[in-house]
């Protein structure tokens, strides 16, 4: 049985390399604390709809400008972001007639552990340790699989393209890095975008629910869900009477694969002697089946050199 | 070159042997004008320059995919299913070469040969389908996304691509008299073999657990923590079927290259397979069964998405179990291949739903492929087809070649 031994031996070899490509990382975490992390608390009752953000983020991304801006006519349909608009406000009716309208302002969340940087095999999209949830187009495949695996809607492609990009808001990275706000936060004139440390967004968030009791739903939306984003969103109107699902539970995403991840090496561990094993057995019996019809004597000889063949007969 | 053939040959007469089939040229091509492949050409026609066209003005200019539904046909039916459908290869050279069931041989190199030419395709369909696919050494040679999903399917996909060649070279070595080559390859089979499960294993798997980070896309009665066992089981039950269908069509297309007395050989085998996909559906109408209870929503079996995957789990799983079971019992081999054809449609059907059919089922966009999409894969499942066909007229697939007898 000394053929199948090293037949084991090269297979083991193999596969021992193909899991070492294949190993899954610890969880990039990011390495921050969570609290301290950059973060934004966007408050509703206090956004006017005056899109200033829109603009802002246009021209630190080098984006052309908003469609119409002032114009109101603009809330009358929902929009969402694209490859050419990283962030947009939309109008939504209050529950109350009399207090007319709400507006909320999307983009990306920058969730804590992201569905998007699971996804994406090549870390086109990368969590960087600083907080921000950053692309690198230059290693980028096109293949989308981070668009559908966020559940914010968040990364738009570029279809159009011969050669397309995924577009989304980046937090203003390059900004941060050199002590700057998010482009979007600094112009903002009602203080409804507030850029600053998780924790102490949260603190702030809980103060005004306390402090405003009857105005604010006693929510904060993204400190839990999907495992917790560092946009944080405070209304006065039920969230998913605002365009946000509220059906998305508290599980961060990659959370979800790493199971069938912690797999591959299991697999590629049992398998092969499994494998082995079984073959072997079935040599054995093949051989012995071959023994009782041929009379005793030749018959182990036989099973040895039955192996050797069946290792090399396609 | 150690190639007897060729020497005897000489470059000419090598050529007009073994590409065109020993005929002098005009005669080859005027072999060509068949009634099959005007149809080919009636869909490479408008097929190619549609390719080209795709490339050139990119994936909007051609599909229905939008931001809203990013992932359409070319993932759910030339990716998903066509990886599935592969899956003949892996199935039954463990049947042969590891559990030593030594009737099943005559379909190892078809079943092979189908499954490389599967995976390759595939390959090719999802270069249409990425937006950058110049990029796709990215991951493997230089920046590693270890924690995706989508990056364990690549490495395997690309690591079986490479398994399959392997094994099926010695045809190919065969073909081209090259004896020595033959010899090393055909030592590797047993370790290719494991090799091969063990990608298979992982890849046709991983191709599900790609849906578990979507539960806010995929329909709450498909998605569950077991969709990867699901995908793995499903897949051999759909190896099986593909290769009883891709037998009886091959021996039906190559009526001429097929050994004498095959034909009883090939029933024989049919019906040892329907056996076994029998009990692989069993499996998997169980497991899926399992699936729905763990997801506890039998309040959405009422609505049209329920009767939807009532249709799928008995229509396309449990009834092909019962008649494979029953072809098999009455040695009704004719009935054995019309039920594999239906399991191979129920299967792509299952990677349908999940992947386009169901996936954004609560988003009010809905998307349906357009014309160019379909043409497009089509034109890419054609081309796979009229390679096999190429090969199999050439290589020693369907039978032995005499100047290389089997080794036992
Ligand atoms: S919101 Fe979407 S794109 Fe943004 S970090 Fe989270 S998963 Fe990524
Ligand atoms: S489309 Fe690009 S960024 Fe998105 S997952 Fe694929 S490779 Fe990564
Ligand atoms: S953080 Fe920067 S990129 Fe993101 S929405 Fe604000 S301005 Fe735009």
């Amino acid at each position: 049985m000394d053929v199948s031994r090293r037949t084991f031996f090269k297979i083991a070899g193999v596969a021992g390399a193909a899991g070492i490509a294949g190993q899954p990382a610890k969880a990039e975490a990011a390495s921050l604390a969570v609290s301290q992390a950059p973060a934004v608390l966007v408050d509703a009752t206090r956004c006017i709809g005056c899109r200033g953000c829109e603009a802002a983020c246009a021209e630190a991304n080098g984006l052309p400008g908003p469609v119409a801006p002032g114009d109101e006519a603009v809330f009358e349909a929902r929009r969402q972001t694209g490859v050419g608009a990283y962030t947009v406000v939309n109008r939504y009716a209050h529950p109350k007639a009399e207090e007319g309208y709400r507006f909320v302002k999307t983009q990306c969340m920058h969730c804590a552990d992201p569905a998007c940087a699971s996804a994406c095999l090549a870390k086109a999209l990368e969590k960087t340790a600083a907080g921000p949830v950053v692309y690198h187009p230059d290693r980028c495949l096109g293949c989308r699989y981070c668009m559908v695996a966020c559940q914010f809607d968040v990364p738009k492609f570029e279809f159009e393209k011969a050669s397309p990009f995924v577009r989304k808001c980046s937090f203003c990275a390059e900004r941060q890095a050199q002590g700057l706000p998010p482009a979007c936060t600094s112009v903002c004139p009602t203080g409804a975008l507030q850029f600053g440390r998780r924790g102490e967004l949260l603190e702030e968030a809980r103060t005004r629910i306390y402090q405003n009791p009857g105005t604010y739903v006693r929510h904060i939306y993204g400190e839990h869900e999907a495992g917790g984003t560092n946009w944080l969103y405070i209304s006065d109107v039920p969230f998913d009477r605002m365009g946000f699902r509220t059906d998305l539970g508290t599980t961060s995403p990659p959370e979800l694969t790493r199971t069938a991840l912690a797999a591959v090496p299991v697999v590629l561990t049992l398998w092969p002697p499994l494998l082995m094993g079984l073959y072997t057995w079935t040599q054995r019996s093949r051989a012995a089946a071959a023994q009782s019809r041929s009379g005793a004597g030749a018959g182990h000889r036989q099973a040895s050199r039955q192996g050797g063949e069946e290792a090399s007969h396609d | 070159m150690t190639d007897t053939t060729f020497d005897r040959l000489g470059p000419r007469g090598w050529v007009t042997e073994k590409v065109f089939l020993g005929m002098p040229l005009g005669a080859y091509l005027r072999s060509l004008v068949t009634s099959g492949n005007l149809l080919v050409a009636l869909i490479l026609v408008p097929g190619i320059p549609a390719v080209v066209y795709r490339f050139v003005y990119g994936i909007g200019a051609v599909s229905n995919l939008t931001q809203a539904n990013p992932w359409g046909l070319w993932i759910g039916l030339d990716v998903m299913s066509g990886v599935a459908l592969a899956a003949g290869g892996f199935t039954i050279a463990t049947l042969v070469h590891v559990l030593g069931l030594r009737d099943y041989q005559p379909i190892v190199r078809p079943a092979i040969l189908t499954g490389f030419l599967g995976y390759l395709f595939v390959v090719i369909g999802l270069t249409a389908d990425l937006g950058r696919p110049w990029n796709l050494p990215v991951p493997m040679v230089y920046s590693f996304g270890t924690g995706s999903v989508m990056f364990e399917v690549g490495w395997c996909v690309a690591l079986y691509l490479t398994v399959l060649a392997l094994e099926f070279s010695p045809a190919a070595f065969e073909w081209l008299g090259l004896r020595k080559l033959r010899a090393w390859a055909l030592k590797l089979t047993l370790a290719l073999t494991i090799l091969g499960l063990c990608l298979s294993t992982l890849h046709q798997s991983s191709l599900g657990a790609l849906f578990l980070m979507m539960p806010h896309r995929v329909h709450p009665l498909w998605y569950s923590g077991f969709v990867p066992i699901f995908f793995f089981v499903s897949a051999i039950a759909a190896g099986i079927a593909m290769v009883i269908v891709e037998s009886a069509l091959s021996h039906r297309a190559f009526a001429g290259r097929v050994a004498p007395g095959s034909h009883e050989r090939l029933d024989r085998i049919t019906l040892g397979l329907a056996r076994a996909g029998a009990l692989v559906l069993f499996a998997y109408f169980f497991l899926r069964l399992q699936g729905l209870v763990d997801s506890g929503r039998f309040d959405l079996l009422n609505t049209g998405y329920g009767y939807w995957f009532l249709f799928e789990l008995i229509g396309f799983v449990l009834v092909p179990a019962v008649l494979f079971g029953l072809a098999s019992r009455q040695r009704r081999a004719r009935l054995a291949r019309w039920v594999a054809g239906w399991t191979v449609i129920g299967i792509v059907v299952n990677r349908l739903n999940l992947s386009v059919i169901t996936f954004n089922w609560n988003s009010p966009e809905r998307y349906v492929p357009s014309a160019t999409e379909i043409l497009i894969s089509v034109t890419i499942i054609t081309i796979g087809v009229m390679t096999f066909r190429w090969i199999v007229n050439r290589m020693p697939v369907l039978a032995d070649d005499p100047a290389f007898p089997p080794a036992h």
